[in-house]
């Protein structure tokens, strides 16, 4: 009954609904008119978008009024020199010598060709830079979360000393009172083995290719090409069968193997190291690392591994206890929980602060400048003074320097992708 | 229960004990490592002190003090920078008071500084042991001044104002004032010069820096471009790119008869290069700040403007003061790279010491460790004191 009730109810209510329900209706045609109205009613000082495009219009003019004023500026100070904006200057010959190169290098060359030097002298302090300062970085971090006492308070002393003093003057120590206080070529310090020490840089026994070494790079290149293969189809038998293969061991072997077959086999030897011996002057033959160079790079690499230290360390405290412990108690021996549960993890933290701070390391090697290392930013610099262009070069030395950061930014940013992949 | 409490632990060893053998002993190859860097340290603190006490000839430093601390300012005239550096110091007590925390840390080390200065065994004019003397005594009664009425954040941060300008007029000098004559940029140097570039880049950046940031998160596509080319492009270039721009190409870019003196170009170079660090810091602290917060201010009736510079900007920056700390340190070894543009700046100072008497030319190792050393006092103070900051702050625990 009282079912029955409910309903009748509800269905007078339903029919005394209608008319609210044509209410409602013409609120809501009146509230659009409304809407409608207002909207062309605001005056337009108070209307969102009219201001944001204000703003923008005034910004945009500000910033390309500023322009016009600098370059208009220029174009006069230019022209009142007598020096042109354009880039023609860069075919004229350089004249400046270049206390060293990768490429050969004479005065002779053009301004564009000395540019090209300035860059590679740049990427090479840069690369061999990253590649030492990493091994120092991470044997520091290493022994600063070494359990033992002591080990670890050596390497905090080094992080907190090399971190507080600036780069330069960590430079002028290493040129003007280290490399440049050494001994003079006569009596320069032997290290143990060919390795010498003096006023005019550091002396190491090179590797020569001898006529048989095309043939020798073919194993080698064999080698790594096999070893590849081996290693991803093994690990892939593995994951799907179960069955241990030893994928990093057999391509480990492969890698050592062939080539030590092929030292042999391609008759005379592929490589002979050539050692420097002292002549009249100087040393002779051998590889040489000219004091500018091997201070900026001591400096950068002492200088950036205090860093790259501490970013390691923080990514390895990252990892949580629990996954070291967990991975434990599954059965996993301390080494394969390193290699297979810290490192991976630690690697997503370490890597875009370590991106970063390789960036800063090919930055601060513009410091170079100050020991007298020839790189980009000398050889601007110097063409600067010697060609009187300042603007050109200036945009040149920019954009160089804006296209390493964006080439790494573009790695970190692919790197990021793919580990949120990971992750999510 | 019985059995288990009959089972006595062994008595434990005394505690130095127990922790060598727990922190160097605990293995065979924790034993062996021990040894190699027990050998280590002997052998490089063996060298060290005998290098430093007996070898060295600190001559260079000792004698040419005036020098690293305030460049070619007139010795006549030197009195003004301790006045400054007082004034500094009065107002540091009266903040300690009034904000307590970090700025205490502050103090304490101007105090300390000054008081050290006084007892320093070179030789010194009795001038600069008095101005030694009178450093912690003025951070002392800027303490008690903050004990009174005037101890409110209001009044300090007014008197920080008037002390900018106090300390620039006796920097540079006033006109037409016979007792405050001009000194041109040119003449400062040393570490107040090195002091100056650092503090004029971060105190003009912040204000850029803020707006920078604004500007990149802003919903206008224009106005987001602009600064984030700015942004992008200053901290995609070295630092002395920077200068360099400022101090050869900056003269063509201005009208002819605009000169501006170099000490004030670097100034304008660091100050860029600081907003552009700056205003990633502060975007940094601006996307900390939960969505609600905004939407809450709207709902209040805030409009756009005062949404940010009443809610959003001061949880940000809050959020990023030690980040700017770090910056501050970061920036104050920059200046460094001011002699690439050949301000005479503490590293500077050092290279014409060196110099200046031919039997120093081989005392170059002692005069940059020297340089090495004060900076690394001064930047390890200053990131110890920020260490406590981001604790008080407890920015790291929410």
């Amino acid at each position: 009954m009282e079912v029955m009730e409910a309903i009748e109810r509800g269905r007078t209510l339903a029919t005394n609904l209608a008319p609210l329900r044509n209410m409602a209706k013409v609120k809501m045609s009146q509230d659009s008119r409304i809407h409608v109205l207002t909207h062309s009613g605001t005056p337009f000082w108070r209307d969102d978008r009219v201001l944001k495009a204000i703003a923008q219009t005034i910004s945009a003019v500000v910033v390309v009024g500023f322009l016009i004023f600098f370059v208009g500026n220029v174009i006069r100070a230019a022209n009142a020199r007598g020096l042109g904006l354009g880039y023609g200057f860069l075919g004229q010959a350089a004249g400046m010598p270049l206390g060293e190169s990768v490429i050969p290098y004479d005065p002779a060359k053009s301004y564009a060709y000395a540019f090209l030097v300035g860059i590679l002298n740049t990427l090479k302090a840069a690369l061999v830079g990253i590649v030492l300062t990493t091994l120092l970085g991470v044997i520091v971090a290493l022994g600063r979360l070494s359990p033992n006492w002591l080990v670890s308070k050596i390497a905090a002393v080094y992080v907190e000393v090399i971190r507080n003093v600036p780069l330069l003057v960590q430079l002028f120590v290493w040129y003007f009172a280290v490399y440049q206080k050494l001994p003079p070529v006569k009596n320069s310090i032997q290290w143990p083995g060919p390795v010498y020490l003096s006023q005019r840089g550091l002396y190491l026994p090179a590797p020569v290719p001898n006529a048989t070494f095309g043939a020798w790079a073919i194993f080698v290149g064999t080698a790594i090409l096999l070893a590849g293969v081996l290693y991803t189809v093994l690990i892939r038998y593995q994951l799907e069968t179960g069955r241990t293969t030893y994928p990093a061991l057999t391509a480990g072997a492969v890698l050592l193997v062939l080539p030590v077959v092929g030292w042999f086999l391609v008759g005379e030897r592929p490589l002979t190291t050539e050692i420097p011996v002292l002549d009249k002057f100087n040393f002779v033959g051998g590889l040489q690392l000219t004091p500018e160079y091997a201070a900026l790079l001591s400096g950068l690499v002492v200088y950036t591994g205090a860093f790259i230290a501490e970013v390691v360390r923080a990514g390895i405290l990252a990892v949580d206890r629990g996954q070291f412990e967990a991975a434990r108690a599954l059965g996993f021996s301390p080494m394969q929980v390193l290699r297979l549960v810290v490192v991976p993890q630690a690697m997503r933290v370490i890597i875009p602060p370590l991106i970063s701070q390789y960036l800063n390391l090919t930055k601060n090697s513009s410091l170079a400048v100050a020991v007298g290392y020839p790189d980009l930013f000398y050889v601007g610099r110097t063409m600067t003074n010697q060609a009187g262009r300042a603007v050109p070069v200036f945009v040149m030395i920019m954009a160089t320097y804006l296209v390493f950061s964006l080439v790494t930014s573009a790695i970190m940013n692919v790197y990021n992708r793919r580990i949120q992949l990971v992750e999510r | 229960m019985n059995a288990t409490s009959a089972i006595r632990r062994p008595p434990a060893p005394p505690g130095a004990v127990r922790w060598i053998k727990k922190n160097l002993l605990s293995t065979w190859y924790n034993v062996l490592l021990t040894l190699v860097a027990l050998i280590f340290v002997f052998f490089v603190s063996r060298g060290v002190l005998r290098w430093v006490f007996f070898t060295a000839n600190w001559t260079p430093i000792t004698s040419s003090l005036k020098l690293f601390a305030v460049g070619q300012f007139p010795p006549d005239q030197v009195w003004r920078v301790g006045t400054a550096v007082l004034l500094v110091s009065f107002f540091f007590g009266l903040s300690w008071r009034v904000w307590g925390g970090t700025v205490g840390t502050f103090a304490l080390a101007l105090a300390v500084g000054g008081a050290a200065v006084a007892v320093l065994p070179f030789e010194l004019s009795s001038g600069v042991r008095l101005w030694g003397v009178a450093n912690p005594l003025l951070v002392g009664v800027g303490y008690l001044v903050g004990r009174t009425s005037l101890g409110k954040p209001r009044w300090a941060a007014l008197g920080w104002a008037l002390s900018f300008g106090g300390t620039t007029a006796l920097l540079t000098g006033v006109r037409g004032v016979s007792w405050l004559p001009r000194v041109e940029t040119g003449l400062w140097g040393g570490l107040l010069l090195t002091f100056l570039l650092a503090l004029v880049g971060i105190v003009a950046s912040f204000p850029i820096g803020v707006l920078l940031a604004l500007g990149r998160r802003s919903s206008l596509p224009v106005l987001k471009l602009f600064c984030t080319l700015f942004i992008e492009i200053v901290r995609g270039v070295p630092l002395v790119t920077i200068l360099f721009m400022f101090s050869v190409i900056l003269p063509l870019f201005l009208p002819e008869d605009v000169r501006v003196d170099r000490v004030l170009r670097a100034m304008m170079g660091m100050t860029l290069f600081a907003a552009a660090y700056m205003a990633e810091n502060i975007r940094g602290g601006l996307q900390a700040i939960p969505s609600g917060q905004i939407e809450a201010a709207k709902a209040v009736g805030l409009n756009g403007l005062q949404t940010t510079v009443l809610i959003v900007l001061p949880q940000a920056l809050r959020m990023v003061i030690p980040a700017i700390v770090g910056q501050f340190i970061a920036l104050f070894m920059d200046t460094t790279l001011a002699v690439i543009v050949g301000l005479v700046e503490l590293l500077q100072i050092g290279r014409a010491v060196i110099q200046s008497n031919p039997e120093w030319l081989m005392l170059d190792m002692e005069v940059y460790l020297f340089i090495g050393a004060v900076f690394w006092v001064f930047t390890y103070a200053m990131s110890y004191a920020s260490q406590r900051l981001e604790q008080t702050l407890g920015v790291g625990r929410r």
